[in-house]
């Protein structure tokens, strides 16, 4: 656009804003979600410096902005994709394939809170948690259990898991072997994020140095024998959830992900060897905009600095292909059924952003795991974004818009800012250290809820238009024998199986970890065999050690 | 009791990582005038009833969203007692479903429960109006 007009254009809008002074406001303040201020209008003006080809270009080429792939959802949908798994194997198995029955297109894993921390079913310190928030997992035993009448070359499966998750994805390939399907046929993603367990979700098992040489190993290994397979799940979500902001969550996300790239490099790897396994999971929260924007910065800033600062030259690895799961946090436990819509919103702009996959909260996630009602109504609502609102048949199209192209570059500038801001802290390790993210995304929780209590941010149904009378909602409920029926199972498998070859297995893994050699091939012997998860994880933490969190709030 | 500041150990037992909402009210409490412990996460319920000794506190807030309340919040209530602290104020915040709120305040294995949704004020409310008569103001 030429000067003259713009400045036609500036000279109009200042008389637009004299007439908008006199008018009266609402009371709520016009900020997101995030607490960042939006104007009124945004014009020309605002996008005077956007350069079509250099910021935007077309989808599937750089920066991908509009998308990653030269077609995106007129070629193929997005992979609907619930997260699930609760009781034991035998339970997860079931709704796995009544999912897969409703049309379902991929599978997700949510293993229970023993799991996730590396212990074992029978741990002490397991009491009272098996099988509550995810599925229980052992042994190549209950894996076997968990994928029963899934064909593993034809299912991909996300599975959610970081501290030990080099031993569930061995049982997992183990698994495959066990159906007869090639490692080179298996395709899914870990999440494999330790970073921003340390910061936000908070499942550890090993210190920072040792859990990112287990990650470069998963790389490695992965590129030579796994190549469908991604290694690795850069997680935002859960950054979100812990109560960051969305330039906190685009930043530190970034931010984690350019430290496992510098990690390849430094364990000797090429970089276009394996930064096209390299994934994203990001949160869709309740403003819509502000969402899409982040997707759409998050994708040019990361294509941007794997060119010019990691000299990556494939093209797949300043690909960001992400997955998007839509917020729990900002569903609420009054009026559950209100919930429905709130997921609605947050899975549109998931959509509108261009996610890969999407994961649609339940209703009732917020009171306990989902009813399979629930979850139907959930995975429903994908399909109707998909099939009938038209959304699928345009790519990226809210490109051009003024305000959503002025709020990717804001988003991508602040993002920029807190790179900043971690490089002279030292880089992330050093600033997780330091406590700098941790306390970043605490501020940001505390004053969120404050807004909320203050009622500056309203919130339907829980400070605003609040009835007295509760919504009643069926939930689902954990049977009690679970813990007791995995513990019986447990034992058995420790009585038939191979104690002595078990023994030799775990010994040759320390051996190897107190070396520098890849764990991988060791960890996939040593669940063959049916070592149990607790058991490698204890092995290994008697050459690692254990990670301590200095607490702060 | 003397006019010191009411002193809190907030706590998050079991494995789960979830601790948004512990430190949000972790840092309400202190703002609104208490003295604020936090345990940092997977805590055991030792852990928690040694520590709740050792700090001397009239609060103990355990904060549970992995669905192991019922499991967890009676074994510290057990320990706590076992370390003479019955009177310790307990309360328990959460994902708690109803049913399960109920069976803990009646079975006595909590004062009092919080789950999403209710404001800091109603939590700092509570905890002064049950030392109104023994703090000076």
């Amino acid at each position: 656009m030429d000067q003259e007009k713009l400045e036609r254009i500036k000279a109009l809008k200042e008389l637009w804003a004299k007439e908008v002074e006199e008018l009266k406001t609402r009371e709520e303040l016009p900020v997101t979600v995030s607490g960042k201020p939006v104007q009124a209008l945004y014009t020309p003006l605002d996008t005077a410096d956007l350069d079509y080809e250099e910021d935007l270009g077309f989808p599937g080429s750089y920066p991908y902005t509009r998308g990653v792939q030269p077609n995106m959802y007129r070629g193929r949908l997005w992979t609907m994709r619930q997260f699930s798994g609760f009781g034991d194997a035998y339970d997860s198995n079931r709704r796995y394939r009544y999912l897969l029955e409703q049309g379902q297109t991929g599978l997700s894993v949510a293993f229970d809170m023993p799991t996730l921390m590396g212990y074992d079913s029978d741990s002490d310190r397991s009491l009272g948690e098996v099988g509550r928030c995810g599925v229980a997992v052992d042994s190549l035993e209950d894996m076997e259990i968990l994928f029963d009448q899934i064909p593993l070359d034809r299912v991909t499966t996300s599975m959610t898991i970081n501290g030990p998750a080099a031993i569930l994805w061995c049982m997992y390939l183990a698994n495959a072997e066990k159906q007869g399907v090639g490692l080179d046929q298996v395709g899914g993603t870990i999440q494999n994020d330790i970073l921003k367990e340390y910061t936000a979700q908070k499942s550890w098992i090993f210190p920072p140095e040792p859990s990112m040489r287990l990650i470069t190993d998963i790389f490695a290994f992965a590129s030579d024998h796994v190549p469908r397979w991604n290694t690795i799940s850069i997680s935002g979500y859960h950054i979100r959830e812990a109560g960051s902001t969305a330039a906190q969550e685009l930043a530190f996300t970034l931010a984690d992900g350019f430290a496992y790239v510098e990690a390849g490099i430094n364990a000797g790897l090429d970089v276009d060897r394996f930064a096209p396994r390299l994934s994203f999971f990001f949160n869709a929260h309740i403003d819509f905009f502000e969402e899409i924007c982040k997707y759409r910065a998050a994708r040019r800033i990361w294509a941007r600095r794997m060119k010019e600062k990691y000299g990556a030259k494939d093209p797949r690895s300043l690909m960001m292909r992400f997955h998007t799961q839509t917020a729990g946090c900002s569903l609420a436990a009054q009026e559950p059924e209100n919930n429905i819509i709130r997921t609605t919103t947050e899975a549109l702009s998931a959509v509108l952003g261009g996610t890969q996959s999407l994961h649609t909260n339940s209703m009732d996630e917020v009171l306990a795991l989902p009813t399979e009602k629930a979850v139907k109504i959930a995975l429903r609502t994908q399909q109707v974004l998909a099939y009938e609102s038209g959304v699928a048949n345009t790519i990226d199209p809210l490109a051009g818009s003024y305000f959503i192209e002025a709020l990717t570059g804001q988003m991508e500038a602040e993002a920029e800012e807190y790179f900043r801001r971690i490089d002279d802290l030292g880089g992330v390790l050093s600033a997780i250290d330091q406590g700098f993210i941790q306390q970043e995304i605490a501020d940001a929780a505390y004053e969120y809820q404050q807004a909320v209590d203050r009622n500056e941010r309203v919130v339907v149904g829980v400070n605003r238009y609040n009835t007295a009378e509760p919504m009643e909602i069926e939930l689902l409920k954990i049977d009690p024998q679970v813990e007791k029926k995995q513990l019986e199972r447990l034992k058995q498998l420790k009585e038939k199986r191979d104690g002595v070859k078990v023994a030799d297995c775990l010994a040759d893994l320390k051996k190897s970890a107190a070396a520098s050699d890849n764990l991988i091939p060791k960890i996939l012997e040593a669940v063959r065999c049916y070592a149990t998860e607790g058991e490698i994880a204890s092995a290994l933490k008697e050459v690692f050690g254990e990670y301590k969190e200095k607490p702060l709030f | 009791m003397s006019s010191r500041k009411i002193r809190v150990l907030v706590a998050k037992p079991g494995l789960d990582g979830h601790d948004r909402g512990v430190k949000v009210v972790a840092r309400g409490l202190r703002d609104a005038g208490m003295e604020v412990i936090y345990t940092g996460l997977h805590q055991t319920p030792q852990q928690v009833a040694e520590t709740a000794l050792q700090e001397d506190v009239d609060v103990v807030g355990l904060s549970i969203l992995s669905g192991a309340h019922m499991t967890l919040a009676p074994r510290i209530k057990e320990l706590l007692c076992e370390n003479g602290m019955e009177d310790v104020l307990l309360l328990v915040g959460g994902i708690i479903p109803e049913g399960d709120r109920e069976k803990l305040l009646s079975a006595g294995h909590a004062d009092q429960v919080f789950t999403p949704g209710d404001p800091l004020d109603k939590i700092t409310a509570y905890i002064f109006n049950q030392f109104q008569e023994s703090t000076s103001s």
